[in-house]
């Protein structure tokens, strides 16, 4: 009843912000636009890293817009506050994750059919699993943008945490240098990072015609890694303060 | 038991400052009972022991006969923080329906609880395009839309005309005569007067507990600015003697 609540206020929020929902649709549409055009006459590649981005783009949304929104509970006083009602963590944090999660399966949806239908991707696999993976990826999202908020203090220092999350995720994903070409020492980094499951799944789809034993295995993975992010999110939640 | 409120050797830091050094103080149920104190001398740091939010070195708070904070009690307060806080991207009807919805009430409790701050004609418009005035108004909807037995307000009438202070004023007097007990942080002393009972709280330490009258006749004067002032120079002369 409080989750529902809660989820429903988050989407609301989100639907007097036009501007920001027009973001979260077509942003990643238009990026993988430009990477069509970047791989003109290349299919191959273009198939190959516009499905990664597929799993990425709604990560990096989801995490920003999270961490954001969740700083603002704790800086505007609502958390206060909220922590004097009856409302739970599990509230808080479930909320946030449906929310968004909704939020991310209708940008994944728009990105992928784009991709598919208008600029001719091609995966073995089906359309189906690549929302599926997307959205997953982009809760993973939503649950460290909730983690990190905590530890940031304003704005400025919440979107600092982007890079740091982001970057070394999307460069050890296995998208610019294959996994088992890195060095040992990176690999074991790249092996701990969840979006290397994420991108290998994605992988998986596009060279398999069925969902593969790794393709599931990767996304247990990634959905293990949003419960211990929100677990860990839930620690950092107090309802008592200094 | 007739206290709401039973605050025992608390002691409070923040940060580095011993904010409430052994505070204690007991608040009557059914009645309004002012704080009152400088700035910066602990009074939100108070409200928030009370309502459970702040963490407390030493000492107890016992609320409708609970500890501060536990579960039950939080169906049965209100809390108004000092700084308005309701979601600025949402309108004041969907602000108050959400915190309604906490306590399992419906929509028409939320718009009953708008318009006793009187914002019904501004019930449709986002929080982010309200006056200041309207905002902290907003704010109070949302901790008034429970009906709660005991409405904790930091400040709640900061920066109204005068008109609505005095119908926020017959609100809460409304509400105690209903039985709530309501506890209200303020630096106008023309409202003080219409507390039942006042708290002067300085440096964290309490230097009066009494009726406006009896805070007035303690003080030697008729007026309770004066009072204060009275009150708090002779508590700095004890300290320096
Ligand atoms: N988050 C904090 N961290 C450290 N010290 C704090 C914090 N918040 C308040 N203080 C300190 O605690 C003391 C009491 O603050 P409090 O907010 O309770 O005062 P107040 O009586 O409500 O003042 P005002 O009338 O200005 O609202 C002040 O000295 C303040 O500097
Ligand atoms: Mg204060």
């Amino acid at each position: 009843m409080i989750l529902a609540s809660t989820i429903r206020r988050i989407l609301g929020q989100l639907r007097h912000d036009p501007r920001t929902i027009g973001l979260i649709v077509v942003v990643p549409t238009l990026l993988i636009t430009l990477i069509y055009f970047m791989y003109e006459g290349q299919p191959a590649v273009f198939d190959r890293v516009a499905l990664t981005m597929l799993g990425v783009f709604p990560f990096i949304v989801m995490f920003l817009i999270t961490s954001i929104a969740m700083l603002r509970e704790r800086t505007t006083g609502t958390l206060e506050r909220l922590f004097t009602t009856p409302v739970g963590k599990i509230d808080l944090l479930f909320g946030y994750g449906v929310a968004f999660g909704v939020a991310a399966a209708a940008q994944a949806t728009v990105a992928a059919a784009f991709s598919y239908w208008a600029l001719d991707m091609r995966t073995a696999g089906s359309i189906g699993l690549v929302i599926l993976i997307a959205v997953a990826n982009a809760v993973l999202g939503v649950a460290l943008g909730l983690l990190c908020s905590a530890f940031a203090r304003t704005e400025f220092q919440a979107v600092q945490f982007m890079p740091l999350v982001v970057a070394p995720q999307l460069l050890l994903c296995g998208l610019f240098v294959p996994r088992d070409e890195m060095a040992g020492w990176l690999q074991t980094i790249s092996n701990v990072l969840p979006m290397s499951y994420s991108v290998e799944a994605l992988t998986e789809v596009g060279v398999h015609a069925e969902p593969t034993g790794i393709m599931w295995r990767d996304l247990t993975v990634v959905v293990g890694s949003i419960v211990v992010a929100l677990i860990l999110g839930a620690a950092t939640l107090r309802r008592r303060t200094a | 038991m007739s206290e709401a409120i039973e605050v025992r050797d608390l002691v409070v830091r923040r940060g580095k400052k011993t904010v409430l050094d052994g505070f204690s103080c007991v608040i009557p149920r059914g009645s309004v009972t002012g704080l009152l104190g400088p700035s910066g001398s602990g009074k939100t740091t108070l409200m928030r022991a009370v309502v459970g939010v702040q963490i407390v070195a030493s000492g107890t708070v016992t609320v409708l006969g609970h500890p501060a904070g536990s579960t039950p009690l939080r169906r049965r307060i209100g809390y108004l923080t000092q700084a308005p806080s309701v979601y600025a991207d949402l309108t004041v009807a969907e602000n108050a329906r959400y915190f309604a919805s906490l306590y399992g009430l419906k929509a028409a409790a939320a718009d009953e609880a708008v318009e006793a701050v009187g914002l019904t004609a501004a019930r449709g418009q986002l929080v982010a395009n309200l006056s200041g005035g309207q905002r902290s108004r907003a704010s109070l909807a949302c901790a008034i839309v429970s009906r709660p037995e005991l409405l904790v307000l930091d400040e709640p009438t900061v920066g109204q005309d005068p008109v609505l202070r005095d119908e926020l004023w017959d609100h809460f007097r409304r509400l105690a005569a209903d039985g709530a007990t309501v506890l209200v942080s303020s630096h106008v002393m023309d409202e003080a007067n219409r507390c039942d009972r006042l708290l002067l709280i300085r440096e964290g330490a309490l230097i009066a507990d009494d009726t406006p009258a009896g805070v007035k006749a303690a003080a030697g004067v008729d007026d309770l600015d004066q009072a204060f002032l009275n009150l708090i120079r002779r508590q700095e002369e004890e300290v320096a003697a």
